[in-house]
């Protein structure tokens, strides 16, 4: 590769400001869901609670666990979607665990 | 009755007080009866970038407290028939500015004055949302820069909550964006947000756009609003902001101005 054509490639084809845009219209649609439904504040806690309580029986990572609520006309609707490892090694001794508490 | 325009950014340093500065003075040049308030209590400075920083005896919060009078504080304009100052408080924090307080004073700004403009703080706490609490219509100063443009949003998001006429389910706040700081040259390189891409972002009808000048400083150094230094290409642009918003076309010679100024000679 000659000099010329190193910093032919080092020049990205994407300009920054296209990247800010991306960037931004990424962030401001977040932003703006979370907003526009106050009850969205509570999301994050909610979250990493269920996940605590999962984990109790599953070893599973904070990716796993999503959360997604819905508008739909007056209702909203919370789903939630936990992706469960699929080797055995995922579980959890229960009886051992449940035992300490004895 | 006056109408009360907010001149706001979430962003602190992308140029609400010039703005507030350049537009009042402009609505005063074209005939209109205009008040500018400095809501950025603590840190006043619409006072100097406007040329009567000597001048202040009572400021806003005097008023508020009753420890002076309206016609006491409100100071008039040496260059410009009618323009008046109403400055902010040096020594007090934003918390002096009550929303009855407030709503007292600007009650009777509305009866003597057309226009009202308010210069907001930066941030988006108590100083920010008084200042934008009783507006009709709300400037939305923007760079082409993400972290303006975020804020930009956020303050977008709070004139359709936190207002007056959010919370009492009256017409919303009029939007205008307002583009400043904008660097074609940088735009055509690709390293700035387009006019376009931030208008895009925040989808609010766009007022106008100032470019990025050396002019700015140089009034602001010597207490001049730059939409009374003629030679200056951020003045003129402000001028034909002042004409769009005044439901004018602007004047021929601001249109070519307004090319060459942003897609080169
Ligand atoms: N169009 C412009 N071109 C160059 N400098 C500008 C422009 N607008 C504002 N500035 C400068 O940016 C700085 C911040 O402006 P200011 O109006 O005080 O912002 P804010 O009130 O939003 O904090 C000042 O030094 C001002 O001179
Ligand atoms: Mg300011």
């Amino acid at each position: 590769m000659t000099i010329f054509n190193y910093f032919r490639t080092l020049r990205p084809q994407q300009k920054t400001a296209a990247v800010a845009k991306e960037r931004l219209q990424i962030i401001v649609a977040h932003e703006r869901r979370l907003r526009n439904s106050p009850t969205l504040e509570y999301l994050p806690q909610l979250q990493q609670e269920i996940l605590e309580v999962v984990r109790k029986y599953v070893i599973i990572q904070n990716e796993h666990i999503k959360v997604h609520i819905e508008k739909e006309g007056q209702y909203e609707i919370l789903e939630l979607n936990i992706t469960l490892p699929d080797t055995e090694k995922g579980q959890i001794n229960i009886q051992k665990s449940s035992s300490d508490v004895t | 009755m006056g109408k009360i325009i907010v001149v706001t950014s979430g962003k602190g340093g992308v140029g609400k007080t010039t703005t507030s500065a350049a537009f009042a003075t402009g609505l005063a040049l074209r005939g209109h009866q205009t008040v500018v308030i400095d809501f950025d209590v603590g840190l006043r400075n619409l006072d100097l970038v406007m040329g009567c920083e000597r001048r202040v005896v009572y400021d806003f919060v005097n008023v508020i407290n009753g420890e002076g009078n309206l016609n006491q504080a409100l100071i008039k304009d040496k260059r410009v028939e009618n323009l008046f100052i109403l400055p902010a408080s040096q020594t007090r924090d934003k918390e002096a500015l009550t929303v009855k307080g407030v709503a007292r004073v600007l009650e009777a700004l509305k009866k003597r004055f057309e226009y009202i403009i308010c210069d907001s703080p930066a941030g988006i706490e108590h100083g920010a949302i008084i200042a934008m609490y009783f507006s009709d219509e709300a400037l939305i100063v923007t760079n082409p820069e993400v972290s303006s443009v975020r804020d930009s949003d956020r303050i977008i998001g709070m004139l359709s909550s936190k207002t007056r006429r959010a919370v009492q389910n009256l017409t919303p706040v009029k939007e205008h964006l307002l583009i400043t700081r904008y660097i074609q040259k940088r735009v055509n390189s690709g390293d700035m947000l387009s006019i376009q891409d931030v208008q895009e972002i925040l989808a609010i009808p766009l007022l106008g756009v100032i470019p990025e000048s050396p002019s700015v400083l140089k009034a602001s150094n010597a207490g001049i609003p730059i939409t009374l230094d003629k030679k200056s290409d951020a003045g003129l642009a402000y001028l034909d902001v002042i004409a769009s918003f005044l439901g004018e076309e602007p004047p021929p010679r601001e249109k070519k101005g307004f090319l060459t100024r942003f897609f080169g000679n």
